[in-house]
């Protein structure tokens, strides 16, 4: 298990030493820069050259992607170009949006998915099956800001129980906050749960088939044990994995869903920070969003050890 | 296979499925539909289409700065009010001495800034040497340029002294980049503004909203709203939800027009249609040789139908114009007769110039509606007389890096220039699309010492001509200002002379 760590933990530094190779050198062809941008059309040129100066823009780019290495090394993710304060402190923000909306919309997605999935699996060829999966072929044709809108023109125009959007924080409202973030939590949640109940239910169908299920049933076991005894767990590692996938998907691709709900999270902070060209932003972001995505298939990777103790043993 | 293994239907389990899952959802939606305050309409809540970066409207160029703190948080020694008219600000009067070129503003008694600190003469000798000074972040240094020395002879007295005649000088100083700061807070005006206005900051969560409440200590009149809050909503259909719900009051600026004859059927809601000082153009790129004929300029412009355009790219939001000019400005003449849409002079004139059919031209459109919408339709249109145009949307830093830097690759845009009173860029050697004409030039800096309005205006009108004979541009449309809000919000600008959301005077009925 050690060895099996050491070496993931080689390649998560190695695959965010190419990611910062690739995201710094990508942007540099990017054309435009931040400090045009802030200032406008009628800035004067000695105007335009202090800011870039003030801003490092003038440094050449090795110089800039050494010291932006550096910084992250030490820990200093840099300031904004843009708002010139600390992205941490951005940053830190917009995942006290994100990282709930993404547990929230995860929860929702499993708790509906895990139990549709099976019923639908034990049903096949049913009419309970029939339904149940054609609900989740219309959640996966149903674009999620569009079910997003759906929801707000329901709970928040029609039925004045919601608000259409926005985040009042943590600090100053928590309950308002939660509030907040369940309608985009549902839009999101909901189109997930329609494409990981498939999945578990192509993957029970699977193993449901195996010779020692029908054998467990032979010597006469309930169907509540075979299924939650000998089914579900050699079932889990293809759900598992797309569950991993799913969750990296809502932490950092939400940003349909943020506007729709003009949520200010990660993936509109991305965005906006591109059109800016608050180019340390957005390396920071891309970088911390790979950086979550690997560690996250890491995670993936250990609970299949759990999972299955096969795969302990040869490890 | 699972039929086959023994495991019977379970419908039992399905039904409980279903009921205990409806019931999850429904008790949840139920429960937190419950909580949440009922708000008393005390104050005012806008939605704003960009967060600004900071809140100093000293430095850098984004409208989203001025479109929250101007007039609301800050103050100059002039201002200008919702008609465009320069009006005291900071500054109770003003004489101007008989050579024209000095100054003398006499400032308000009992104007503190928000953190107590009072203000004199000082200060804004401060404010106006912090934004020319090397180094500034003053984004509009030009507005000073014909400063030549201030003079502080005693707290409530400011005299000003230009190098030449300036008869924008009194508008200029209704800047948002003209406001007047204190020493003490000049540096973190960004993040903690204090400024002499009504309001001050009270809160900035980062991503969704600024609010501003009002300031105790104002000299003037106290405003009718506690608080000011500027929600930031970038989607143009999440604004038409964010409205329908109520979450907002007003989208000042509306960017889905296509929700406005929705909004118009609501008894909830007024829309109001303004003017801006966005002119329009089909800016083309005179460096080309192709483009350098003024026949083919003119062809151009005759194969475009400006009502056409405004109907299908901006739902009949617009004012057609027929030259760079604002047509609510005094100084305006229309135009837009003596250069028609007429297609089949637009392709004599291209025969004329030997164009032959199918000739390429590359348009680079930037993001707002007017440019992509626009776009489409003013490629079919000259596709019409026989040019092949090819769209290409780019984002702003690549419209500014291409277009408007750099090596001018573009053949056509479209574009709104939104400062007031511009037409001064056609005098500029080596603007972005390469206009050079010497006689207006020579039009424009006489049109500077001219102090007289009318004089002003006769030569204004001289120069809205010149550009329209020249087809400089094809000008296209002045964009409108289109506001939805509820119904008993009184007092909002209707106009916007400059980019901003004066709340002074907003109220309920």
């Amino acid at each position: 298990m050690a060895g099996f760590i050491s070496h993931r933990l080689m390649m998560l530094v190695l695959t965010l030493f190419v990611a910062s190779l690739v995201v710094f050198w990508v942007l540099e062809l990017l054309p435009g820069d931040a400090a045009q941008l802030l200032l406008g059309t009628e800035v004067q040129p000695d105007t335009l050259a202090a800011i870039r100066a003030q801003l490092g823009l003038d440094r050449p780019a090795l110089l800039r992607y050494g010291d932006w290495i550096g910084g992250l090394l030490t820990g200093d993710l840099g300031d904004s170009l843009v708002y010139g304060i600390p992205i941490w402190d951005m940053v830190r923000d917009r995942l006290a949006v994100s990282l709930p909306l993404a547990v929230m919309a995860f929860t929702i997605a499993t708790a509906i998915a895990l139990p549709v999935g099976m019923v639908a699996a034990m049903q096949r060829g049913r009419l309970t099956d029939l339904i149940l999966m054609g609900f989740a072929q219309i959640g996966l044709a149903v674009p999620n800001f569009w079910f997003g809108l759906l929801l707000i023109l329901v709970f928040a125009v029609l039925n004045n129980w919601f608000n259409a959007g926005g985040f009042p924080g943590w600090q100053d409202d928590p309950v308002g906050s939660l509030k907040a973030l369940f309608l985009p939590a549902l839009a999101l949640g909901v189109s997930e749960a329609a494409i990981l109940s498939r999945m578990v239910r192509a993957a029970m169908l699977e193993t449901l088939g195996e010779d020692y299920v029908r054998t467990a049933r032979a010597k006469g076991l309930s169907i509540s044990r075979v299924l939650f005894g000998h089914t579900l767990g050699n079932a889990m590692i293809p759900i598992a994995t797309l569950m991993g996938l799913q969750f990296a998907f809502l932490v950092a691709g939400s940003v349909i869903v943020e506007n729709v709900f003009y949520l200010p999270g990660i993936g509109q902070l991305l965005l906006k920070a591109i059109f800016e060209r608050d180019l340390i932003l957005v390396r920071d972001l891309v970088l911390m969003l790979s950086g979550f995505v690997i560690v996250l298939s890491f995670c993936v990777d250990i609970a299949y050890g759990f999972i299955d103790p096969r795969l302990r043993r040869t490890q | 296979m699972a039929q086959n293994i023994g495991i019977k239907p379970v419908s039992g389990m399905a039904r409980t499925l279903y009921r205990t899952m409806g019931l999850i959802i429904a008790s949840g939606i139920m429960a937190l539909a419950l909580i949440g305050p009922a708000s008393a309409k005390t104050g005012v809540v806008l939605a704003i289409t960009l967060e600004p970066p900071h809140l100093d409207p000293t430095a850098g160029a984004p409208a989203a700065i001025d479109e929250v703190v101007y007039a609301n948080l800050f103050e100059g020694l002039t201002r200008i009010d919702a008609l465009g008219q320069v009006k005291p600000g900071l500054a109770e009067r003003w004489v101007i001495e008989d050579d024209g070129l000095t100054y003398r503003f006499i400032l308000r008694k009992g104007v503190t800034f928000h953190d107590g600190a009072s203000l004199d003469s000082s200060d804004v000798k401060f404010s106006f040497d912090r934004a020319v000074a090397e180094g500034s972040e003053n984004a509009q240094k030009g507005l000073f340029s014909a400063i030549e020395t201030i003079e502080t002879p005693d707290p409530q007295t400011v005299v000003i002294k230009l190098t030449r005649k300036e008869g924008l000088f009194l508008w200029n100083l209704g800047w948002g980049d003209a406001v007047i700061v204190d020493p003490a807070s000049a540096e973190t005006n960004k993040t903690n503004p204090v400024g002499t206005g009504p309001y001050k900051l009270d809160n900035w969560t980062r991503g969704d909203s600024i609010r501003l409440v009002r300031s105790s200590n104002y000299w003037g009149q106290k405003p009718a709203m506690d608080s000011v809050t500027f929600k930031i909503i970038a989607d143009p259909s999440a604004q038409v939800t964010a409205l329908l719900a109520g979450d907002v009051d007003v989208v000042p600026n509306i960017g889905a027009p296509e929700s406005v004859a929705q909004f118009e059927a609501d008894p909830r809601f007024v829309v109001t249609q303004g003017t801006t000082e966005g002119e329009t153009l089909l800016a083309m790129n005179e460096r080309r040789p192709l483009l350098q004929d003024v026949r083919v300029r003119k062809a151009i412009q005759h194969a475009i139908d400006r009502q056409a355009l405004i109907d299908g790219a901006m739902f009949g939001f617009g004012t057609p114009i027929g030259s760079h000019f604002a047509p609510h400005n005094p100084a305006y003449t229309d135009l837009t007769e003596a250069t028609p849409y007429d297609p089949e002079k637009a392709k004599d004139l291209l025969a004329q110039a030997g164009v032959a059919p199918g000739t390429k031209l590359v348009m680079k459109l930037p993001p707002p509606t007017y440019a992509r919408r626009g776009g489409e339709i003013v490629a079919a249109q000259l596709k019409a007389v026989g040019f092949d145009v090819e769209q290409i949307p780019v984002d702003w830093g690549q419209w500014v890096s291409e277009v408007f830097k750099g090596d001018h690759d573009f053949d056509l845009t479209i574009v709104s220039h939104t400062e007031p009173l511009d037409i001064g860029i056609y005098a500029r050697d080596d603007y972005y699309f390469g206009y050079d004409n010497p006689a207006f030039k020579t039009l424009m800096s006489k049109i500077d010492t001219v102090s007289d309005p009318a004089g002003r205006n006769t030569l204004y009108k001289e120069a809205q001509r010149m550009l329209a004979d020249d087809a400089a541009n094809a000008f296209l449309f002045q964009l409108a200002k289109v506001t939805v809000q509820r119904k008993d919000l009184k007092g909002l600008w209707q106009n916007a002379p400059i980019q901003a959301n004066d709340m002074t005077g907003a109220r309920w009925e």
